[in-house]
């Protein structure tokens, strides 16, 4: 549905994103992951045909944005950053002009926008003049905007910037519902949410993308190593020295410091192993020759957030704030926001 | 350039949404009001060509005004993103702008179609040059707020716009001043492109197509230049 080959948008001399190619077929949603100005607001705009790209080529439905523009955009919607409202309509009025100006035909305007307002809740703010609206109400009529004229494909720049964890939550399963019958290119900085809401995701940073996957295994095929933590009893010294014994460990770390329960000495321990090796049978038989039970034992796949840190970090270490400083933005909205994915609860163990 | 209608419509709706119109036209009234009683009550005839003369000077103040948001609120509200990613041209955008504020520049010259009522009812006007004069007057502001939407499209900043467009016009409107300066060929060059001269020809009751090209082309260059600056924009 959304192809995109070889694109480079340079700004006289900066380059905003260099080489991007990826597909998004039809019906899926794929999340675009990165700091902040790696370039993920630049390639939705390439995509839309607002910016057309310096180089390469952009096929939105099987139109290219910049010699078939018109057919392009015809199927397409779009939501910025910074929600496109003119502030002295009302929400009515703005989407009769949105479907007016995507050829909906007349006929169908009306019971389009009844269905959009549904979908979203605008009932409320219906008739009121979009400046006097609050801004989680402005994302949202932003967001109806994008799916007026039912477009196939729809881009949304941080859909859910400014919204109270409620209303995240709403416009998520609202996005949601939309996979399937359209497809999506959704950019966010929260992690949890593109786990959550998409089915692959292309992590991009500096203007290049540097993976494309599902949330799943982008985790797994991130790092050959596994990593094991387990619980056990016993002194730590001996554990210790018994697992890094194991074939294939390559790291033991006593993870926290050693609680006394009846007598005993519990500690955590954090095992990498190197490759597919499953080292979970031999630890168990280790552990039960020196008479040290495994109390917890389970084996932990790299969140969605360390691959994106070591992602965006690996090339070229502290170079910048730039990375850092999307890493750490991108734990607190996800720890506010309704339901924790699977990545945070196996992050926060 | 089918949807050159959807945005008219909307940028003169929002020109009655804020007190923009309102006190333009108001303005304009109270100006052309009070030449139109001057002339009148000083020269006593039934005549407007100094109520026009007067008019041209006018409109070099009223069009900046009405054209110095065009452009630049789109860009400042972000909702050039929805127009430029819909499918609708970028010269369809820049004309039904022009065209929303022409709109507005021909609801004030109506209103002010009560003085041609006055003189006929105080005398025997010669319709001919009035109706002329309200032609010329027209295109003069026509082209002006052409050059004014070209202003707008240079910048971010309504200020900004609103000054550069008033410079802009008032150098093509008093383009014939620089003419008695300039020596031989660029004098005579200047000369043909001032807008206030060719005012003079419909002033007298002739109308000529000449003149009415030499507007539209003024019109349509500014136009298209305003649509240059947007794509290049886009492409930079």
């Amino acid at each position: 549905m959304i192809s995109v080959q070889n694109v480079t948008k340079r700004y006289g001399e900066t380059v905003g994103v260099q080489d991007v190619t990826f597909e998004v077929g039809e019906g899926e949603i794929l999340g675009f992951l990165g700091p902040n100005g790696a370039g993920k607001t630049t390639t939705m705009r390439v995509i839309t045909g607002y910016h057309p790209p310096t180089s390469g080529t952009v096929t939105v439905a099987g139109y290219d944005i910049v010699t078939q523009s018109h057919e392009a955009k015809r199927h397409l919607g779009y939501l910025p950053e910074h929600p496109p409202l003119y502030v002295d309509m009302t929400v009515a009025e703005y989407l009769g002009f949105v479907a007016a100006l995507k050829e909906v035909p007349r006929k169908e305007r009306k019971s389009q926008i009844d269905e959009i307002v549904d979908m979203l809740n605008l009932g409320p703010v219906y008739k009121r003049l979009i400046r006097n609206i609050s801004k989680g109400y402005r994302q949202r009529v932003g967001l109806a905007q994008a799916l007026v004229g039912r477009p196939p494909v729809l881009i949304l720049d941080e859909p859910t910037v400014g919204l109270d964890p409620k209303q995240i939550h709403e416009v998520r399963e609202v996005i949601k519902s939309l996979g399937g019958r359209h497809t999506v290119i959704l950019s966010s900085h929260i992690l949890p949410e593109v786990s959550m809401v998409c089915q692959r995701i292309a992590i991009i940073n500096k203007g290049r993308i540097v993976a494309v996957d599902r949330p799943e295994a982008l985790s797994s095929s991130m790092r050959g190593n596994k990593r094991i933590i387990a619980t056990i009893e016993g002194d730590p010294a001996r554990v210790q020295e018994a697992i890094s014994r194991l074939d294939g460990v390559l790291s033991v770390t006593a993870d926290e410091s050693s609680a006394a329960q009846g007598g005993a000495v519990v500690a955590r321990y954090e095992i990498e192993a190197s490759g597919a090796k499953d080292i979970r049978r031999e630890l168990f038989f280790a552990m039960a020759g020196i008479e040290s039970p495994i109390l917890d034992l389970r084996s932990v796949e790299m969140s969605l957030e360390d691959v994106f840190l070591q992602l965006t970090t690996e090339e070229d270490n502290g170079d910048e704030a730039g990375p850092a400083g999307g890493g750490s933005e991108a734990g607190d909205p996800g720890a506010g926001g309704p339901g924790a994915s699977v990545e945070e609860v196996t992050q926060g163990a | 350039m089918r949807k050159v209608g959807v945005v008219y419509r909307r940028e003169l709706a929002s020109y009655f949404r804020s007190p923009i119109a309102y006190v333009v036209i108001a303005a304009f009234m109270a100006l052309s009001g009070y030449f139109f009683s001057i002339a009148l009550f000083a020269t006593r005839l039934a005549e407007m060509s100094y109520t026009f003369a007067n008019l041209s000077v006018v409109v070099l103040f009223i069009a900046p005004i009405l054209t110095l948001k065009a452009l630049v609120d789109e860009r400042r509200s972000g909702t050039d993103e929805l127009l430029l990613t819909s499918p609708i041209s970028v010269p369809a955008i820049v004309v039904g702008k022009f065209l929303a504020a022409v709109t507005i520049y021909a609801v004030m010259l109506l209103v002010s179609g009560v003085f041609p009522l006055i003189l006929s009812y105080l005398g025997d006007p010669d319709y001919g040059p009035i109706f002329s004069g309200y032609l010329g007057i027209l295109l003069l502001g026509s082209a002006l707020i052409a050059a004014g939407i070209f202003a707008s499209s240079l910048t971010q900043d309504t200020m900004i716009a609103g000054m550069v467009g008033f410079v802009m016009m008032f150098g093509l409107w008093s383009f014939s001043w620089l003419s008695a300066a300039l020596p031989g060929r660029w004098g005579e060059i200047a000369e043909k492109l001032a807008l206030i001269d060719r005012f003079d020809v419909f002033l007298r009751g002739v109308i000529d197509t000449v003149d009415i090209v030499f507007y539209l082309s003024y019109i349509f260059v500014f136009l298209f230049l305003a649509v240059r600056i947007v794509d290049k924009r886009r492409w930079s």
